[in-house]
């Protein structure tokens, strides 16, 4: 098996899984063992793509055919892409387990849909982080966002359905107004011989054609401008609202896709595209991502003061989501190896806290029906794994040890440092440092006070009476698991430190 | 077989017109179904014959002697790729949706008058194909009356549902009957001007004698051309109903019977664009018509509005045909607007276009009839929960409906995906903008469609409705997964669309 047929069988293998799970839905059980036989299989072989990827040398690249003439659906493996798709894929496993403990437990409707949606949107997220150019980058795009609408209406109430508007709303039209327009820009200056290519290169796109003025600093900005706010899915403000409005699925759609795969493969492309499209030094030396610090900033105040006051548990995570995606943006917008690498290491890390955060709330809601934080006095007694999670996982946002989002701020700073010491206008770097110390303790003073509540106050009168424990095994397993993980990798950074040197590398 | 061979180009149009007559007076009951598949499975054959000839002869043009009198005394019928593809589309969805219509017109068109329905299928057939495939400027004009009667007919036949499409109708034929008056009165001017009725001898008159007058102190003709012109764009843009004279569309395929809505929705319009392309780019030339008259800029707002208002429209109807039918108004305007931009990529995407909108909504408006055949009426509530009930009625609707959006893998985004990168190319990026924005409208209405048939439950007490008859369901099916493979697959149509556009801007230098 070549490196290229085992791309080709990651993109497949989901595919089947699902024809297979829509096939066998009858029977519950061998279904859901399609499911975890599937997760376990595509991660196994994004796994052993890693060695290779590491290691540098001949590039691993496979080509499913050509489209249109000059456009054609290609992959090539790149360290940046191994993050995501080793993200996406390892954490669908933890979250199968919970969603089989989660989808009975709570005796949802119409699993079988709801079982086949998820394989096609891992298909979608493999396919994003393998695309070799930015056409590909966009199809698995938009597959993405289509394979999760059904999971976003799942409930199929009015409620439902309104959500499912938004969400497809916002999606879909940034994503064909803004990034469809600038792919089709960038395919026509290709094709007219004004860029080198539409591939994703090292050092990017456009450095050439600047220097000769072949394309003014206006239409590089304009592009860079479609590009990013194209990419709704990395929840920017304003084009954020479809995130909080997803928060109608089910708790592992919430955990899985509205923590992991769909906003990371948002971040990821407005990572991919700076450093392998515009360019880090070609943007750094136009001077066109300086607003990207601004907007990205403000998103993550902005949204982590919303946060702060919403009372629904799940609403308020999914604000802390917005924020600490902005965080990845601004990284990656201060445009230094450094930055870029925090950006990446924050990938990795807020998505092992974020998917344990709401582990946790789907744990609580199943068990004691709760969905409110008002409501949470005391049940640390009566769930103590799952609230322990909760703990770490909340560290973990904050980004105090012992999670492992104390190292990606650690980086992160290190990169405004990176950017002081780069020499001109040092604006920018000094407003990402505001944000960073604002934000830390804006992003505690939203989650402690439900871990206060949790395990210092006593239980309502209620709920003293409300006879109920931890969930059903398997949601527990999951919630530890990550929550695990989140500590293991501050423990144990070195894994994530070698993936993000590797991305720093192979970017700049 | 020589003798059939090489008259294919005449026997295309002569076919459906002599079974046509026939079918009027032998093809009572059943008879008149089958006279009319035989038809249009003989007339695919040979569309595809021609176009294959057509690709393959080295100067890509077929030029075909009526009576073997030369040009330009005589008719000439002239194939180009350009109208070789055209001609398949036309063939392709004749054949599919008479297909379709032997089961859906049994309860949609009186029993009593089928053989007369078979018998003007065909002579619109015979419209629609001699349109297409003649060299000259007045049989153009005789065939497109043709195929406009017997599109009046049709749709008023569809009066045993609904009796508005009486009014419908009567509607279309005064617009109709406008338009092609106005399209006559034009090339009358361009007669007196050139004395000429064969488009290419026209072209040749006003490109070498006329024209070149314009830039000294004695222009000739110079009123006459343009207000012939003009008589003929006006005319031709209301048989193809660009914005803003599109109003006798939306109840014409509303209440025509499902198998009518079906084949003049892929294919009147579509080959009413073709004529004008073929005026455009033919008969005046576009040097006159774009960089002297500045036709462009005024095309380009007609297709801008079409594609916005005809979108936004389409939103707000409650009857899913009449939604599908503003849909097709937007729809035209991606079309024009390819061929305004007069580029290369622009002329691509109007001609695959003209293929890839015929695919998408045959397929949806046959969706629409079965729907009609089972649960008796297309508003949106008898979509209702019907994505369980007619799995694959509706999965194909969807499919369509992701191909009006451009959902990337459908035949849609390929038209697009072209005619975005023409706007731009042509520096036009403001148009690029409006068509991406149509994409968002398109999403609003096929999303609402989505909603009802697959979250929304059937009405309290409506019967369960089977699936449809296969012969209805496999035409359907067709087309709509040929909406999907040609997005997938776009060598064979990006090729030939591409071959057309190169001649036909080639042939304009």
């Amino acid at each position: 098996m070549t490196p290229a047929d085992i791309i080709l069988l990651a993109l497949g293998i989901p595919v089947l899984g699902s024809a297979l799970i829509i096939a066998l839905g009858r029977w519950a059980n061998v279904r859901e063992g399609v499911t975890l036989v599937t997760a376990g299989t595509v991660f196994a072989l994004v796994a052993c793509l890693l060695p290779q990827v590491l290691a540098g040398g001949e590039p691993i690249r496979a080509t499913l055919f050509e489209m249109m003439p000059g456009v054609a659906i290609s992959f090539r493996v790149e360290p940046l892409g191994m993050v995501y798709a080793l993200v996406a894929t390892l954490l669908w496993i933890p979250n199968s387990i919970y969603s089989i403990g989660y989808m009975r437990a709570n005796k949802e409707h119409h699993q079988t849909r709801f079982f086949a949606c998820f394989p096609l949107a891992i298909a979608s997220a493999v396919g994003i982080a393998f695309a070799e150019n930015i056409f590909t980058m966009f199809l698995f795009y938009e597959t993405l966002t289509l394979s999760t609408v059904p999971l976003v209406t799942h409930k199929g109430t009015s409620d439902a359905m309104r959500s499912g508007r938004v969400y497809l709303g916002v999606l879909l039209t940034t994503s064909v107004c803004l990034q469809l327009f600038a792919v089709i820009w960038i395919a026509v200056l290709h094709r007219t011989g004004v860029l080198p290519s539409m591939d994703f290169v090292k050092g990017g796109l456009f450095a050439k054609a600047l220097a000769t003025g072949a394309i003014s600093p206006g239409i590089f900005g304009l592009l860079f401008f479609l590009y990013i706010y194209g990419i709704g899915k990395a929840a920017l403000m304003p084009m954020h609202k479809w995130l909080p409005a997803a928060m109608v699925a089910p708790t592992p759609v919430s955990a899985f896709l509205h923590a992991v795969a769909v906003v990371k493969a948002g971040v990821f492309c407005v990572v991919k595209v700076i450093v392998y499209v515009f360019g880090v030094e070609t943007l750094r030396n136009t001077g066109q991502a300086s607003w990207l610090v601004y907007a990205a900033g403000t998103t993550i105040l902005v949204a982590s003061l919303i946060a702060a006051f919403q009372d629904n548990l799940k609403k308020r995570l999914a604000y802390s989501t917005i924020s600490q995606l902005s965080y990845i943006v601004l990284a990656a917008a201060l445009l230094t190896p450094i930055s870029i690498m925090a950006a990446t290491v924050h990938i990795i890390a807020h998505a092992f806290g974020k998917i344990t955060l709401f582990f946790a709330a789907g744990s609580v809601y199943t068990s004691a029906h709760k969905t409110q934080v008002s409501q949470l006095d005391g049940i640390g007694r009566k769930m103590p794994w799952t609230m322990a999670a909760f703990t770490i996982g909340s560290l973990s946002m904050i980004g105090v040890p012992p999670a492992v989002g104390f190292i990606s701020k650690w980086y992160l700073v290190s990169g405004v440092a990176q950017g002081l010491g780069m020499g001109g206008s040092s604006t920018e770097e000094v407003f990402a440092l505001v944000v960073i110390v604002l934000s830390t303790l804006l992003n505690a003073s939203y989650f402690l006070p439900v871990i206060y509540r949790a395990f210092f106050r006593p239980l309502s009168h209620d709920d003293e009476h409300h006879i109920h424990g931890e969930s059903p095994a398997p949601m527990v397993f999951a919630l530890c698991t990550t929550a695990g993980l989140t500590l293991l990798f501050f423990a144990w950074p070195k894994a994530l430190l070698t993936l993000g040197q590797a991305v720093m590398e192979a970017a700049t | 077989m020589d003798l059939i061979t090489q008259n294919i180009p005449a026997l295309i149009v002569v076919t459906p017109l002599v079974m046509g007559l026939l079918t009027g007076i032998f093809g009572r009951k059943a008879a008149g179904w089958w006279m009319a598949m035989g038809t249009t499975s003989a007339v695919l054959a040979m569309a595809v014959q021609l176009l294959v000839n057509v690709l393959n002869s080295g100067t890509l043009q077929v030029t075909y002697q009526m009576g073997n009198w030369p040009a330009p005394f005589g008719i000439v019928y002239v194939v180009d790729p350009l109208n070789a593809s055209v001609l398949t589309v036309v063939a392709l969805i004749g054949a599919v949706v008479t297909l379709f219509a032997r089961k859906s017109t049994l309860n949609e068109v009186p029993q009593d008058r089928a053989h007369f329905f078979w018998a003007i299928w065909q002579f619109c057939m015979v419209g629609l194909l001699g349109i297409t495939i003649t060299g000259d400027a007045f049989n153009l004009y005789v065939l497109l009356e043709i195929s406009s009667l017997s599109t009046y007919t049709l749709v008023a036949m569809g009066k045993g549902r609904d009796r508005r499409a009486l009014t419908a109708a009567i509607n279309y034929v005064v617009l109709g009957s406008i338009g092609a008056c106005f399209y006559l009165l034009g090339i009358a001017y361009l007669y007196m001007v050139t004395g000429s009725l064969n488009i290419a001898d026209i072209h040749h008159i006003l490109t070498t004698k006329v024209y070149p007058t314009w830039a000294t102190d004695a222009p000739l003709y110079h009123k006459t051309v343009v207000a012939g012109f003009a008589f003929m764009a006006v005319g031709l843009s209301l048989k193809l109903a660009l914005f803003p004279l599109h109003t006798w569309l939306p109840n014409a395929y509303t209440y025509a019977p499902s198998a009518v809505s079906a084949l003049l929705a892929s294919t009147a319009t579509k080959v009413g664009a073709y004529a004008f392309i073929r005026v455009l780019y033919s008969l005046v030339g576009i040097d006159f018509a774009f960089s002297h008259l500045h036709t462009d800029q005024v095309l380009l707002v007609c297709a801008g509005l079409a594609i916005v208002v005809g979108s936004a429209m389409a939103i707000r109807q409650q009857n899913v045909k009449k939604l599908l039918a503003y849909s097709s108004i937007g729809q035209i305007g991606y079309i024009c607007m390819g061929f305004a931009l007069a580029n290369q990529d622009g002329l691509t995407a109007s001609v695959i276009h003209i293929f890839n909108h015929a695919l998408t909504k045959g397929g949806m408006f046959m969706a629409l009839g079965c729907v009609a055949y089972r649960v008796g009426g297309t508003r949106l509530e008898h979509l209702r929960g019907l994505g369980r009930q007619m799995p694959w009625t509706m999965a194909a609707f969807t499919a369509g409906g992701m191909g009006l959006i451009g959902v990337p893998l459908t035949a849609g985004f390929v038209s697009k995906w072209y005619l975005v990168s023409g706007a731009i190319g042509a520096g036009q990026v403001l148009w690029a903008g409006v068509v991406l924005v149509g994409s968002i409208l398109a999403l609003i209405y096929t999303w609402r469609c989505v909603e009802a048939i697959y979250f929304g439950q059937r009405a309290e007490g409506a019967p369960v409705v089977r699936e449809a008859p296969l012969t209805m369901l496999v035409p359907t099916l067709l087309l709509a997964g040929a909406s999907v493979y040609f997005g997938i697959d776009t060598r064979t149509t990006t090729e030939i669309a591409g071959t057309a556009a190169r001649f036909l801007l080639g042939a304009t230098p």
